[in-house]
């Protein structure tokens, strides 16, 4: 796939790059950061590539953004990846980052010495110092402004929820400092930072530790939202936001942190606004993000051996929507079906929705349906909790009626 | 006397006959910088540290420079008073007067590497941070030459180069950026300090507490400076705060209590804080001072007090008549030079509003600017934008 070559070609220019001697860390200094030059591409979802250079004013960086073709490509080319989990490839990212660019600090509660609740950030602090990776006191809203603040000066912080759901004490922070503050300052200050952290419906969590929060935030104007689901895109998306000027929300998923896969052992980046490919198909396009993906593969099975041929896409970018892709995909099957984790109301789905009939009305031949999880505080009863989020068998049933 | 004839002319005016005359009969405004010593108006109040002497050095050139530049913030805020009132400024516009010596009096003792954050009473820290009056002005109306290019408005004034980090509308939410400002600093070894201002309404926010423990918790040269102006819009400070002893809420953190009508007790304290900051961490200032006008353009100020108190205050503790009077009785400037200073100010202030009237309302385009950073050509309008598109340098 050209897609890979040239990721790898690029890796070897990278690789005569010398990543911050990590003596230097203890003392960063922002004046004296290297200068590098930029290559980068802008991919489109049908790998259809366009590359030019140029040279940053200010913070300089290598991108390279991969357009992500199905799974298979990615592992056959590259031949000697390494296996490893979901947890650990973010953690590979964001340590990777952090090599890199003195600047990248992570905050958070336990994430220093107790390295992290589910071990994304282990062995960090060791490696960079307290300072780089900041246990803080329980404090959401005082520690994600402590982050914006120092983002607004060129640090370029990784703030953890240790649950998505303890995020919205501090959304004030998030909604009016870190979205806002690029505008209404007129531009003067980015906002560099990543929130990342789990949320979704996990195993008999309870109720205020499962919520989704994509939905709440998804209105901020200011901020770009990404949803990981593979090793692969979450590494990928990872460095790609940490790179990212604007500030960027992070949501992954309790439940696939122990997801194995084997991904490149050269350097990538996955576009942040862009949707991956899962399965290409004809009949219906089937969009989804996070934990139902695997829902959705797992009924692709069953639509398979019934004799549809589903295209499944893998949203990956919240906010914005990636109406490229999603409109090609439409064009083709003419069938949309949405299934996420969100809630029903105001969730995600309701606004992918609410954008492919306005853009792509014509191209229909059925109403978008949108399959998402019920309108109620999830439920600590195992078979209760089940009947909260979209089961594979709800999603067969909604394409056979679909596609009548 | 024959003098009279001449000191009524504009001092600029004055200059080509300095010579031509004996230096005994006419004596120029003193620009000396040679130290002076004043006392402070009352002494410092501390909690957990040592009071800073009460004699501040200061100097005639500088005293003048605190005259003329809380004449101009001052003027200032009338002048958007009566264009508020014109309604050429709209939404909220929260007025500084009365409070001038607060910034005034912190500007004296630092430099333009310390960091400044502020709430939404932030016009004339602005100008202090070296901001101009017809940016100022500009941004009130909502033109696109104004600081904020007119997308920010009174509550979002910023100046990235003079490290004035703002301008924010939610009380209470600038301490944890202020933290994450002298994070910055000591992460990045700056050897400056950042001052983060808030009111005392905001001093019962739990992002207050917050703040202060995790400034304390890791040293961060943060210094908190609580703006007690005694009223939290339309509450006074005994009916919202059990405690009105601001300067001791730091509990493990030192504080002091200022006289903020006093520009070089505030200058003083701040320069003591500023060295306290860099070696052991946090500290909090109580300046106690006084606004004028109401909350805000809305709120007419005499609903919850008096206008007796507000007279009171203005006529035995204001801080430009206190300066005035220190010029006057070291013989400095007389009041006649001061009021045409004053005068020269006022001229100043309407000149930069009438060049703010006529500046351009920003372009509809500008609507859609700096929601993201252009990052690599690409520009996105929200959930709903409609093709990658990208643009080669």
């Amino acid at each position: 796939m050209s897609a890979i070559i040239h990721g790898a070609g690029a890796a070897t220019a990278l690789s005569t790059f010398n990543p911050v001697d990590s003596k230097k860390l203890a003392a960063p200094c922002r004046t004296n950061l290297p200068a590098r030059s930029k290559r980068y591409i802008v991919a489109g979802s049908d790998a259809s590539k366009s590359f030019g250079s140029g040279l940053r004013a200010s913070h300089s960086q290598k991108l390279i953004a991969n357009a992500v073709a199905t799974k298979t490509d990615t592992s056959a080319t590259t031949g000697t990846g390494h296996e490893l989990l979901l947890f650990e490839a973010l953690q590979e990212g964001l340590e990777e980052e952090m090599d890199r660019d003195p600047h990248v600090c992570v905050m958070g509660e336990d994430v220093g010495h107790y390295g992290g609740s589910y071990k994304v950030t282990k062995g960090l602090a060791d490696k960079f110092g307290d300072l780089r990776v900041l246990d803080t006191p329980i404090c959401e809203n005082a520690f994600t402004g402590m982050g914006i603040g120092a983002a607004m000066t060129g640090l370029r912080p990784v703030i953890e929820g240790m649950n998505m759901g303890f995020l919205l004490l501090a959304f004030n922070q998030i909604s009016n400092n870190c979205g806002m503050l690029h505008y209404t300052s007129g531009g003067q200050f980015t906002i560099p930072v990543v929130i990342r952290g789990p949320g979704g419906v996990g195993r008999q969590l309870g109720a205020e530790h499962s919520q989704r929060l994509e939905s709440y935030f998804q209105s901020i104007p200011g901020i770009q939202m990404v949803a990981c689901s593979t090793p692969y895109n979450a590494k990928g998306l990872m460095k790609a936001a940490i790179r990212s000027e604007n500030p960027v929300i992070l949501f992954e998923h309790v439940l696939l942190y122990n997801l194995k896969e084997k991904i490149p052992d050269e350097e990538y980046i996955c576009n942040l606004e862009e949707a991956e490919m899962v399965r290409p198909g004809e009949h219906i396009t089937i969009l989804t993000y996070s934990r139902m993906r695997y829902h959705v593969m797992q009924a692709a099975k069953t639509l398979v051996n019934k004799g549809y041929d589903p295209e499944v896409i893998d949203i990956r970018s919240l906010k914005p929507f990636d109406l490229y892709t999603i409109g090609n995909s439409v064009k083709k099957t003419h069938r949309v079906l949405i299934v996420e984790e969100c809630m029903r109301t105001g969730g995600i789905g309701a606004s992918l929705t609410a954008a492919i009939n306005e853009n792509f009305h014509d191209y229909l031949d059925a109403p978008v349906m949108c399959l998402s999880s019920q309108d109620v505080p999830t439920p600590y009863a195992g078979t209760l909790e089940e009947w909260t989020v979209v089961q594979p068998a709800q999603i067969v049933t909604a394409v056979e009626q679909l596609c009548q | 006397m024959a003098l009279s004839r001449f000191s009524s002319r504009s001092n600029t005016l004055l200059q080509p006959f300095a010579t031509a005359f004996p230096v005994a009969l006419r004596r120029q405004i003193s620009t000396d910088t040679s130290p002076l010593t004043v006392e402070t108006s009352v002494p410092f109040t501390s909690h957990l540290c040592e009071a800073p002497s009460r004699a501040v050095e200061t100097s005639s050139k500088e005293l003048l420079s605190f005259f003329h530049d809380m004449a101009l913030m001052r003027r200032m805020e009338i002048a958007a008073d009566s264009l508020y009132k014109a309604k050429l400024i709209r939404g909220f516009c929260h007025l500084y007067d009365g409070q001038e010596a607060v910034a005034i009096g912190m500007e004296a003792a630092i430099t333009k590497k310390d960091a400044i954050i502020t709430s939404y009473r932030d016009h004339c820290t602005f100008l202090g941070r070296g901001g101009g009056l017809f940016e100022a002005f500009s941004e009130l109306m909502g033109r696109k030459t104004g600081c904020s290019k007119g997308k920010g408005g009174s509550m979002h004034f910023y100046k990235k180069d003079a490290s004035f980090y703002g301008g924010h509308g939610i009380v209470g939410a600038q301490a944890p950026l202020g933290c994450g400002l002298a994070f910055a600093q000591k992460y990045s070894k700056d050897e400056a300090v950042t001052f983060t201002l808030y009111g005392d309404g905001a001093a019962n926010q739990g992002q207050l507490f917050e703040a202060l423990n995790i400034a304390a918790l890791w040293d961060l040269p943060a210094i908190l400076v609580c703006e007690n102006n005694h009223y939290g819009m339309g509450t006074a400070e005994w009916r919202s705060a059990k405690s009105p002893a601001y300067f001791k809420r730091g509990d493990y953190v030192p504080g002091l209590k200022v006289d903020g009508m006093d520009a070089l007790a505030v200058k003083q304290a701040c320069k003591f804080a500023k060295e306290h900051a860099l070696k052991n961490g946090p500290i909090i200032l109580e300046m106690d001072t006084y606004r004028y006008h109401g909350h805000s353009m809305s709120d007419p100020g005499s609903t919850y007090r008096t206008r007796d108190e507000i007279s009171g205050v203005r006529q035995v503790r204001d801080p430009i008549d206190r300066v005035r009077k220190l010029i006057v009785s070291h013989d400095i400037a007389t009041e006649k030079e001061l009021k045409d200073m004053e005068k020269e100010v006022r001229k100043e202030v309407d000149a930069a509003v009438a060049q703010a009237k006529e500046s351009p309302i920003p372009e509809s385009s500008e609507l859609f600017t700096n929601i993201y950073v252009k990052g690599f050509g690409s520009e996105s309008f929200g959930a709903d934008r409609k093709e990658l598109r990208a643009t080669l340098p």
